[in-house]
């Protein structure tokens, strides 16, 4: 059995960006908003937290200010540490480093931080899949199949369109992937990869090594891929509660997840919390008049309108006589009075003004981005 | 350990049991009693010292001190986690002449003016856990500098018929304090103290060793000290302070001031970004308003999840609502879970409380003819309530019924 303090954890903070282009305009995949009041780089390093982990190196490219804000010196995650503790990971790390276009090249940045970690194991994870996810059985189970790379999947249902975004597994009886398809055109009951991986991380460090004289950067295409026959690599399958976020749709349906009480006690549980951001804002204030069914609600918010079946983040207002159903609301933003948020997702500090009527589909909710005014 | 010099040290008298909130201070100091939805009482002077730029705090504990020991800790969520000065809890301890409790709220500064030496302060700020209130102390340390005063005295202005109430002090024109009476039957003045001194630390550091010498005294600033101070004509002036401040200790002011979040009129902003009260926040996911939930005038912490009816009412985090209960002008602290078809009404319920189904607290005063009879119920910390069983108004629950 693994120590999990000699684990290092690593979060690629920028991975699937493409997929999500509203949100992570100004900010990284790692810090979009989700669920009242979290980052999506929250689930990933809870996770790492919860599972014993007690050093995270966090890989960046762009955009991070605002992930870099939210983190801090990692004290919410209990990773201000005098030894190990959160590290941010900047590309330009070392000498001639520069935008890297894959994660081998990302994790040659990072190399050094890496060495030195001196941990026997390594666990890296994206920022795009909404979960819970306990890393221990994983690595256990690593180290049970003497595996080179330990792949998390999920089984799904998608069709070729969402497929189109995924990385897919195939793997037989004795849990060996043989074979790696990289967003194939397929549809129906399939394996998605949760892009977490579990290596040694002497194993890791040679890849990274070989790659980098090869000129290799894509560690699905050259690791997963072409080196399918000469590693051993290992499907774990996840099986409780996940959503990858690929899309504004599926974005928009995991939020909405959050609501349903059975999903929210296992990825919010009490023993394993997840963990963010403290704001210290007081808590939320309903006025007389309002009336707010299944909904999420975060502190310092102000309601004096009608909110039903919606997410709202800290500090958001909704105003006499407005009406907020179906939608997410981020923080800081105002629905001012008579106005009408239906099928919506408000980005940070949008203002909807007066009277003003904003309706969406669920298949296609509108979005309002960053500051905006309407 | 060579300490920096530090012009102010604030020091928080949080010792004090606060009997008189009964069950509510049975197994925690008065400082650590939950208010406005998600504090303490202390944060309030705790945050009030870090948005002043003062950032070495003694909090002097003594009844019951594991809650707000382990509350505080090391200070970080108030920003107090300093590599010089910062929080530190100090508690009474045993010397080479034996041991001794803090015996007044004179002779627990007296015992820990160690602590403050290390800083060389110019200035000490008393503080004490019981009032809610926003106050810059910077401003009134500037304007004991400003009157070359040796004491400095935060007074309000109270209606002359709750004066009694209070320890009132007369100032003259030029607000130089000359008479100070302790909760007096015909007040000459309706200045009330706060609670909130400054000292010129070398100036109370020899008022405290000479306090302290003498047996009889009670070893306590009201009592001992201000008069003390008074008699040899030190210079001794009022600051006065005309903004929310509330005490809360007893059962009704604790009820009526969490009540006062819920008032717009109250000028108490919580939500006030430049002048933030800081708390130690549970994790927790935020709050959920249920399909039937109906929730008006209210304030609803993360955590919750309200499937029941709440008007008039401030919930901690954590509180579940069962669907049919109904909670109305009460305050329910942190855990506690109201079954189905409970109904709460006046009432305070502790942290950690289950409430039975059907279950009925306190009620409404209109309802009673002997008003007499009426006052806010309260349930303890811990308590579970059966199903149907009744607590009336003015009951005070510390054990399971």
């Amino acid at each position: 059995m693994a120590s999990m303090a000699n684990v290092l954890g690593l979060i690629f903070a920028n991975m699937h960006e493409q997929t999500l282009p509203e949100l992570t305009k100004a900010r990284a995949m790692a810090s979009v908003p989700f669920g009242s009041k979290y980052r999506l780089i929250d689930f990933p390093l809870s996770g790492m937290v919860n599972s014993g982990i007690t050093q995270v190196g966090i890989i960046t490219k762009q955009n991070y200010y605002s992930l870099m804000n939210h983190l801090g010196m990692g004290s919410e995650w209990d990773l201000a540490r005098k030894t190990g503790g959160l590290h941010i990971l900047p590309p330009y790390g070392r000498e001639n480093a520069g935008m890297y276009r894959g994660r081998l090249e990302a994790l040659a940045g990072a190399g050094e931080f890496i060495h030195e970690s001196n941990a026997e194991y390594v666990v890296m994870t994206d920022s795009n899949v909404i979960a819970n996810m306990d890393l221990k059985p994983i690595v256990d189970f690593h180290e049970k199949n003497e595996a080179d790379i330990t792949c998390v999947y999920g089984k799904v249902v998608y069709d070729t369109e969402r497929a189109q975004l995924q990385t897919i597994l195939c793997v037989n009886e004795s849990g060996e992937v043989y074979d790696v398809l990289a967003r194939p055109a397929i549809s129906g009951e399939m394996n998605a990869a949760l892009n977490v991986y579990v290596m040694k991380r002497k194993f890791l460090e040679d890849i990274i090594r070989e790659s980098e004289c090869r000129s290799l950067y894509s560690f699905e295409t050259d690791i997963l891929q072409h080196k399918l026959h000469d590693f051993k690599i290992m499907g774990y399958k996840y099986e409780k509660y996940f959503e990858i976020i690929d899309s504004m749709k599926s974005y928009y349906k995991a939020t909405m997840d959050m609501k349903n009480r059975d999903i929210s006690r296992e990825v919010f549980s009490l023993d394993t919390p997840i963990y963010t951001k403290v704001r210290d804002v007081a808590p939320a204030k309903y006025g007389i008049d309002c009336s707010v069914k299944s909904s999420l609600v975060a502190d310092g918010c102000i309601i004096d309108g009608t909110v039903e079946n919606s997410v709202l983040f800290r500090g958001v207002k909704v105003g006499k006589g407005a009406v907020v159903k179906d939608s997410i609301v981020m923080q800081g933003a105002v629905i001012e009075e008579k106005a009408s948020f239906i099928n919506a997702v408000a980005d940070k500090d949008v203002t909807i003004t007066k009277n003003r009527t904003i309706t969406g589909s669920a298949d296609f909710p509108v979005y309002i981005s960053k500051g905006g005014v309407v | 350990m060579n300490h920096i010099k530090k012009e102010c040290v604030a020091m928080l008298l949080a010792g004090g049991q606060g009997s008189r909130l009964y069950a509510l201070t049975q197994d925690m100091a008065k400082p650590a009693v939950p208010y406005g939805g998600k504090y303490r009482i202390i944060d309030f002077p705790l945050s009030n010292c870090v948005n002043s730029g003062i950032d070495t705090v003694g909090v002097l504990t003594q009844y019951q001190p594991m809650v707000l020991n382990e509350y505080i800790g090391n200070g970080q969520p108030w920003g107090l986690d300093r590599a010089h000065g910062g929080v530190h809890v100090l508690p009474p301890y045993e010397t080479a002449n034996g041991k001794s409790w803090y015996s007044g709220t004179a002779n627990a500064i007296y015992q820990n003016i160690g602590f403050i030496d290390r800083y060389s302060p110019e200035y000490v700020v008393i503080l004490s856990g019981d009032h809610i209130y926003k106050m810059d102390y910077s401003k009134m340390v500037d304007f004991h500098k400003e009157k070359n005063a040796d004491a400095t005295i935060a007074v309000l202005e109270v209606p002359w018929e709750e004066a009694p109430r209070f320890g009132i002090m007369t100032a003259d024109e030029n607000g130089m304090i000359t008479e100070f009476a302790e909760k007096p039957k015909e007040p000459k003045s309706n200045l009330a103290s706060m609670g909130i001194y400054v000292f010129s630390w070398q100036k109370l550091r020899a008022y405290l060793i000479e306090n302290e010498n003498d047996e009889g005294a009670t070893k306590d600033f009201g009592k001992n000290i201000i008069p003390a101070m008074l008699n040899n004509k030190e210079k001794m002036v009022a600051y006065h302070f005309d903004g929310y401040w509330k005490d809360v200790g007893t059962i009704d002011s604790l009820w009526e001031a969490n009540m006062d979040v819920l008032d717009p009129k109250v000028p108490l902003d919580l939500l006030d970004d430049s002048w933030k009260i800081y708390s130690r926040n549970p994790v927790m996911p935020p709050h959920y308003a249920g399909p039937q939930s109906r929730i008006e005038n209210s304030m609803i912490a993360e955590g919750c999840e309200i499937n029941g009816m709440i008007d008039f009412s401030v919930l901690f985090a954590g509180v579940t609502v069962e669907e049919g209960a109904i909670v109305r002008d009460s305050i329910i602290m942190p855990n506690s879970v109201i079954k189905k078809g409970a109904v709460i009404e006046y009432a305070i319920v502790g942290e950690d409380c289950v409430i039975g189904e059907g279950a009925h607290i306190g009620e409404r005063p209109e309802l009673i003819e002997d008003k007499s009879q009426w006052g806010v119920a309260v349930i303890g910390h811990h308590v579970s309530v059966s199903d149907k069983a009744v607590a009336p108004p003015k009951a005070m629950i510390s054990q399971d019924i």
